[in-house]
């Protein structure tokens, strides 16, 4: 069924089907510091420095992306929109989004510091505008770690969440996605009544590499502007950073030579075995 | 005062996110400081309450002294009921114990747990609400913050003050200090290898808390039924939990196949461990993901963390590098994972692993 061709499945539309033909999906996507910076923490105590750094799009919301391109590919949703919050530069993160292969694209021009509760409600307004079927974000940023903003929206919108998703099956008929989600002791499966919130985790596919006709193509499609006081959005800071600092150091260690001689420091010197 | 909050809490459902300053103008008075009341979301598994639950009460101890602890229990049968009688006598600090037996919390699903905690906080009144930074925590607890409309705080590590808090930002290659400034409640997850709980001597005197039924006939029906549990898989396993075990033994890409993996399973057996792995070696299919330790994965911090053919990458040293001591066994002399070891060996594993696993004391 998930793998049929968009153009076959539109000769035997159902009434049914016509409805998830015209299947929105939005995927919001965070601009962060690249995961393989290695970060360097202000010397005033008063944030990561991000000035001169190579930015990406958070490895989740690619994957949260990806997921949504699949799931139009293959047939049950006609437009996937791409959302991100934040300062100017957050449109690079879409234009890549949109070479992915997104529809269109919509930047809400915000401060740079959002926390996931103004994100949410950003979010929601976006959602309350566009009226997608689907929203699909990353189960966390790896900048603020925080794995909230997903659980968030959902709780704003009433709707239900299927977070840190390792596979998703959609099911037309009875307009339902099926999760299996990665908890602590193994996996579990939820069945989820469309509109639905999905965060993605790391396994749940492998995004693909936008190509350079694509990254060409990117270049004429829309992005759409908002600001917070258009949607109706106040931002919300709850929330005051006081420091941030140097996780304390590990002292150097030592190479051991022998197995005889490791298994002696753990005995005698940790006392750990 | 409990009057008072739940008045507050009244007034800040009246008008919903409008005014932040006026809300938070409340927050900063001396009534916050004289009057700490926290619910703490439980968690229970076979009639006994999880040890990161049981971690997160010992963090609502550290918010303050004078604090008075509920613990939240939910969920359906004879098994919610036992573990409520655990959960009155698993830590001295607890002062109440309040049981939500429903079906529709049956399994620990985010939808109607947030409404739950919505209609225990309006109850209530309370200060703070923590959770462990456990699978269940992190899907609920910011759920029920935007019902709540305040921010929550995720994976704490330290905490300073009833408003102030440490928590790792970046993989945890930076610390971060957050002042909550809004309005009640201040929401937390916790992560509990931070907030270790002493285990309980079976002499001491516990003084057992009592046992509260929460009334579940003004449970919101608005969001439930929206999501179904359909079922639940996992590795079965004798080996100690990977979050709480005392030594762990990871293995990493090195190891080359599910087969050889193996190794680190006897290894990990001889010295009463649990077994980790990286992200790669669960990529590849060595092991299921559920003991992945990293920044997306289980963060541990063990006595002892043995790390066999693991490079040591940004998202890998985030899981592990609170251990307490790390080995690392490597052929590669400049791995980064050796940076940060106590005991480097550098090696081909699979000739010290047989080594060790001939020379290792029995463990008793």
């Amino acid at each position: 069924m998930v793998g049929r061709h968009p153009a076959t499945s539109g000769l035997h539309l159902t009434a049914d089907e016509r409805v998830l033909g015209k299947m929105k999906i939005m995927v919001a996507v965070k601009r962060v510091v690249d995961y393989a910076v290695k970060i360097r923490v202000k010397s005033d105590k008063s944030g990561v420095e991000t000035s001169n750094i190579k930015m990406s799009m958070n490895p989740f919301c690619e994957i949260a992306l990806e997921e949504a391109l699949r799931i139009k590919e293959s047939g049950l949703a006609s437009e996937v929109i791409a959302v991100s919050m934040g300062p100017t530069q957050c449109v690079d993160t879409l234009r890549t989004g949109l070479a992915m292969g997104a529809d269109r694209a919509i930047h809400v021009d915000a401060p740079a510091t959002l926390y996931p509760l103004s994100v949410a409600k950003l979010l929601k307004a976006l959602v309350d505008f566009e009226k997608p079927h689907l929203l699909i974000l990353g189960k966390q940023a790896i900048d603020d770690d925080c794995n909230q903003t997903g659980q968030m929206v959902a709780g704003l919108l009433k709707w239900p969440q299927g977070t840190f998703a390792s596979k998703v099956v959609l099911d037309k008929e009875k307009q339902v996605a099926t999760v299996e989600r990665e908890v602590d002791g193994g996996l579990e499966t939820l069945c989820l009544d469309l509109p639905a919130v999905i965060t993605t985790d790391l396994r749940l596919n492998q995004p693909r590499y936008a190509t350079l006709p694509n990254i060409m193509k990117a270049k004429s499609k829309v992005i759409k502007k908002f600001t917070p006081e258009e949607l109706n959005v106040q931002i919300k800071s709850d929330l005051e950073l006081v420091q941030v600092t140097d996780p304390p150091k590990r002292k150097a260690g030592v190479i051991v030579s022998s197995v005889d001689e490791l298994i002696d420091k753990l005995k005698n010197e940790a006392h750990v075995i | 005062m409990a009057a008072l909050s739940i008045f507050r809490a009244l007034r800040k459902r009246a008008i919903p996110s409008f005014s932040p300053s006026s809300s938070s103008s409340f927050s900063h008075g001396t009534a916050i400081s004289r009057f700490v009341s926290t619910l703490v979301l439980a968690e229970h598994e076979g009639g006994s309450v999880k040890t990161s639950s049981v971690s997160a009460v010992a963090a609502a101890k550290a918010i303050s002294e004078e604090n008075s602890i509920s613990v939240l229990l939910a969920g359906s049968g004879p098994s919610l009921h036992e573990a409520a009688s655990h959960a009155a006598s698993c830590h001295p600090s607890i002062s109440q114990v309040l049981v939500a037996d429903s079906d529709k919390l049956a399994y620990p699903l985010a939808e109607p747990w947030a409404e739950l905690v919505h209609l225990v906080q309006q109850e209530g009144g309370y200060s703070h609400i923590i959770a462990a930074s456990s699978s269940f925590g992190k899907n609920v607890l910011p759920r029920v913050a935007a019902l709540l409309d305040v921010s929550p705080v995720t994976d704490v590590i330290e905490i300073s003050g009833p408003q102030l808090f440490v928590r790792p930002i970046y993989a945890g290659n930076a610390l971060c200090t957050v002042r909550y400034a809004g309005a009640n409640p201040c929401m937390l997850t916790i992560r509990s290898t931070s907030f270790p709980v002493a285990p309980i001597s079976a002499d001491s005197k516990c003084n057992t808390a009592p046992v509260t039924q929460v009334d579940l006939s003004t449970f919101i029906e608005v969001t439930l039924g929206k999501s179904r549990y359909l079922n639940h898989s996992s590795q079965e396993t004798e080996r100690p939990d990977l979050g709480n075990a005392r030594v762990v033994v990871t293995g990493g890409r090195a190891l080359k196949s599910a087969e050889n993996f193996k190794l680190i399973e006897k290894l990990a057996e001889k010295l009463g461990a649990a077994v980790g792995a990286t992200r790669a070696a669960v990529d590849a299919g060595f092991v299921p993901n559920e003991l992945q330790v990293g920044q997306t994965g289980k963060i541990v911090a063990p006595e002892l963390y043995m790390a066999f053919g693991v490079s040591g990458a940004i998202q890998h040293l985030a899981g592990m590098r609170d251990s307490k001591f790390i080995v690392a066994v490597n052929k590669d002399a400049d791995a980064p994972i050796f940076q940060v070891a106590d005991y480097g060996l550098v090696g081909d594993l699979f000739e010290i692993i047989p080594e060790l696993l001939e020379k290792l004391p029995e463990k008793k």
